[in-house]
């Protein structure tokens, strides 16, 4: 592990200062800061092995392509596939459910066929759904969950069903830390012969992945809350659903033959990636992962848990602050209200102390109705974070209530 | 700058809106929404002789789109609904530092902080924009019972 300072010195932005202060970025699960290892291997793609990918003879195009198929073994290794060959490029996490739902979807959902997703999805993992189920006249069901953020495992055991075709889970909750228990939540889908998609997007950078020993079918990424690049990211799917699914994106790339009586499909993971990718950001992605699994997820995490615990007794030591997302298992991800001050307007006063929060509904409408709430502070925690930045958070939020005192 | 935008009168009006509630008569209403934050108001007028006779709203925020709601509402009660949808127009311009010229129309002024917190700029003009509605949207009779 390295030390904490060359650690930073591996963050340049979080040497700045924002409103004569210095940064505390506690944003993470928004996106993370990416460390200069992946914008300089980035930087090499385009300064030294710039061509397109699977289309050239020459050797520069040769070895562009070799670094974009790296990435994608990278990819596989660190989320435990069988092959790289079912894990699919995509722009993020959002195209990734998207591809589901409307190439499975469509292909597989019928009326009266429910899709039931947890009740605090993302509305990445719910709004793809709607739209698949309004066109197939399926339904979408919520699956309760607790107010502790805590999925209701007995209240989807109840629900599944012959009807049910398709269960969605967050594997980490974006807006209360909570880690959702997957294998449990698969073994369920998988016994009325649903499949299962699992949102990764806040699992990656804080989790171990093993997509097969959960069995998965479906595994949604996002390269930019993980030390990487914004603007890519992957779906892994199993070989043999890829493979019965039809295409998603047409284009060149994707195809084997093409006549306009007719066009055959390239194989996975090609059929799902027409046109030409995002090169650099691929290995970019690649090389964020490396540089993760170098520092080491579990000293990560370790990193994070601390800082969020110490985040969160301190926090509800000050009153009229009400801590949210109280579950035993958990990223560090401290979510907070605080008495009757709006959550912008707490957002509003720690950006002005160089304190950087998301404040509002996250992304999760129904979640926050469940738990009664129009939104929340919410402090998301990654490995470079400081005490330092913790304190900030502290003083800034005594601040706010000295203000609304 | 932050003592700027939260300053007393805001918290005060943000704290006790006035104008909040319900109205006796209505004849015209209409709500706005911030879909980024969630803040929702909802304007209530009674406008007669082209004059908004009486106002009210209702709705949730943070402090900065309830103390507008409330300081509009103080400012454009008895007026013209000319004069009010030109009070608007000079209190956007201002909170959007597309003029430099002070409002000196009161409590209003100590909105200009919002000027230096550009993602705030919804939030102060949310109320404001479902006026701009609400004065078009005449209530049916079946709107009108509580
Ligand atoms: C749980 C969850 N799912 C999906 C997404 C969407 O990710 P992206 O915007 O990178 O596609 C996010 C990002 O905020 C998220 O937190």
């Amino acid at each position: 592990m390295m030390t904490n300072t060359s650690l930073l010195d591996q963050f340049p932005l979080l040497k700045e200062k924002v409103r004569g202060h210095r940064l505390a970025y506690l944003d993470n699960a928004a996106t993370t800061q990416k460390p200069l290892p992946v914008l300089e291997e980035m930087d090499r793609i385009y300064r030294t092995l710039n061509a397109n990918v699977h289309r050239g003879v020459h050797t520069l195009s040769q070895q562009a392509t070799d670094a974009f198929e790296e990435a994608r073994a990278k990819v596989a290794r660190f989320i435990k596939a069988s092959e790289p060959a079912e894990v699919i490029f995509t722009k993020g996490c959002t195209e990734s459910i998207n591809l589901v739902a409307q190439s499975w979807g469509l292909a597989n959902l019928k009326p009266g066929d429910e899709i039931l997703l947890s009740h605090g999805e993302h509305h990445a993992n719910i709004v793809p759904w709607q739209l698949a189920a309004e066109r197939c006249g399926a339904v979408v069901r919520p699956i309760p969950i607790f107010e502790s953020g805590e999925l209701d495992l007995k209240a989807l055991s109840e629900m599944v069903s012959s009807k049910t075709k398709v269960v969605g889970i967050k594997h980490v909750c974006n807006a209360l830390g909570t880690i959702n228990p997957i294998a449990e939540v698969v073994r369920l889908a998988h016994s009325v012969g649903a499949i299962c998609i699992v949102d990764g997007a806040q699992g990656l950078a804080h989790e171990p992945v093993d997509v097969q020993a959960w069995g998965v079918d479906f595994y949604a990424m996002s390269a930019h809350k993980t030390y990487g690049p914004m603007g890519v990211g992957a779906l892994y799917g199993k070989r043999s659903l890829l493979e019965s699914m039809p295409p998603f994106m047409g284009g060149g790339d994707m195809i084997r033959t093409v006549s306009f009586d007719g066009t055959t499909f390239n194989e996975i993971p090609n059929k799902f990636e027409p046109g030409t990718p995002n090169v650099p950001g691929v290995v970019g992605f690649g090389a964020a992962l490396d540089w993760l699994a170098a520092f080491g997820l579990p000293q990560a995490t370790a990193i994070e848990n601390d800082l969020a615990d110490r985040a969160a007794a301190e926090l509800s030591s000050l009153p009229g602050v009400v801590l949210r997302g109280t579950a035993s298992q958990k990223v560090g991800i401290v979510s907070f209200t605080l008495d009757s001050v709006h959550p912008h307007d707490i957002g509003t006063i720690l950006d002005s102390e160089g304190v950087a929060v998301r404040t509002g509904h996250h992304c999760c409408m129904p979640l926050m109705r469940r738990l009664n709430v129009p939104a929340t502070v919410r402090a998301s925690f990654a490995l470079y974070n400081q005490p330092e930045d913790v304190e900030a958070l502290i003083k800034g939020v005594q601040k706010v209530q000295k203000i609304f005192a | 700058m932050l003592n700027e935008l939260y300053q007393e009168t805001i918290l005060d009006h943000g704290r006790k809106p006035r104008n909040f509630g319900l109205l006796p008569m209505v004849t015209h209403c209409a709500e706005g929404h911030n879909p980024l934050c969630g803040d929702q108001i909802r304007v209530h007028l009674l406008i007669e002789d082209d004059t908004i006779q009486d106002i009210s709203f209702e709705g949730c925020g943070c402090a900065i789109s309830l103390a507008s709601a409330s300081l509009m509402s103080s400012a454009i009660k008895g007026k013209k609904v000319g004069e009010a949808l030109g009070l608007f127009e000079r209190f956007h311009a201002t909170v959007t530092n597309a003029s430099d010229e002070e409002l000196g129309i009161g409590d209003l002024d100590c909105l200009i902080g919002v000027r230096d917190h550009a993602n705030r700029i919804k939030c102060a003009t949310l109320a404001w924009h479902a006026l701009k509605v609400a004065v078009q949207s005449p209530v049916t009779q079946s709107q009108e019972l509580p």
